[in-house]
């Protein structure tokens, strides 16, 4: 009886602390993919030729991203009858957009206005057995071009 | 050193290949982050402690490959990757590989 009321108390916490994170989180990677619409994002390997001849960088960006427990057993249950994890989804795409706005930050520190060849990587990390930690790192990163002037 | 992932320098040419350099590191999660870690998993969230314990551990796997390609006397790595693997529960690997090479203006 305990576990049942344990289990639906942390369903119940995980679904509305988790909505709440995930839509204020939306909010702020809206807010700033504005703020940051200035520098240029391609994934092309070639550069376009400038005239004064640009510097280059590296930079990147990383954001972990954890599930909510309502949302491991939402996928849980769509395991049984398959179909579309839209859990999983708008966790996946919160990360990979908070990862390139990071990269996006980096690259305005160096003074950038284009970043070219972005690569993203997704890894999941897991820890024991149970999966008791279920998480996505996404890495993204790319080459900026920097006018000096 | 200049660290990029294309191929080409604008304004510079690569007059010497030397081949490719690497540089990883393997790092374990602390307990103090993982119990945090655990309570983030009921409310979900970011995990502050992962994000910075994976980027301090790229820029060291990115700073053990400029070492080496210092050492066979490279000015630039170019065609830069990172791959990222999980050993066991609890550590993963960081690696970074490029290829050295010499450029001049």
């Amino acid at each position: 009886m305990t576990n049942i009321i344990i289990f639906l108390v942390l369903l119940v916490l995980g679904y509305v602390f988790g909505r709440m994170a995930e839509r204020r989180h939306f909010k702020s990677i809206i807010d700033r993919e504005k703020q940051y619409k200035h520098i240029l994002c391609f994934n092309e390997r070639t550069l376009p030729v400038h005239t004064p001849i640009p510097e280059v960088s590296l930079v990147a960006g990383n954001v972990v991203i954890s599930i909510d427990y309502f949302k491991r057993i939402a996928a849980g249950l769509n395991n049984i009858f398959g179909g579309r994890v839209r859990a999983y989804e708008s966790l996946i795409e919160r990360a990979r957009r908070e990862a390139i706005l990071r990269m996006k930050e980096d690259a305005q520190q160096h003074g950038a206005q284009a970043i070219f060849n972005v690569k993203l990587e997704t890894a999941s990390i897991y820890k024991g057995r149970g999966q008791q930690i279920g998480s996505v790192e996404v890495y993204a990163y790319g080459t900026a071009l920097i006018n000096k002037s | 050193m200049i660290i990029t992932n294309i191929e080409i320098i604008p304004g510079k040419t690569v007059v010497k290949h030397l081949g490719m350099v690497q540089g990883n590191t393997v790092r374990a999660k602390h307990v103090g982050r993982d119990i945090m870690a655990g309570f983030k998993n009921i409310f979900g969230g970011e995990l502050k402690g992962y994000t910075e314990l994976l980027q301090e551990a790229r820029e060291e796997s990115v700073a053990r490959m400029t070492q080496q390609a210092e050492a066979i006397g490279a000015n630039a790595v170019i065609n830069v990757r990172f791959s990222t693997s999980s050993i066991t529960a609890g550590a993963a690997e960081l690696f970074a590989y490029g290829t050295a090479v010499i450029l001049e203006e």
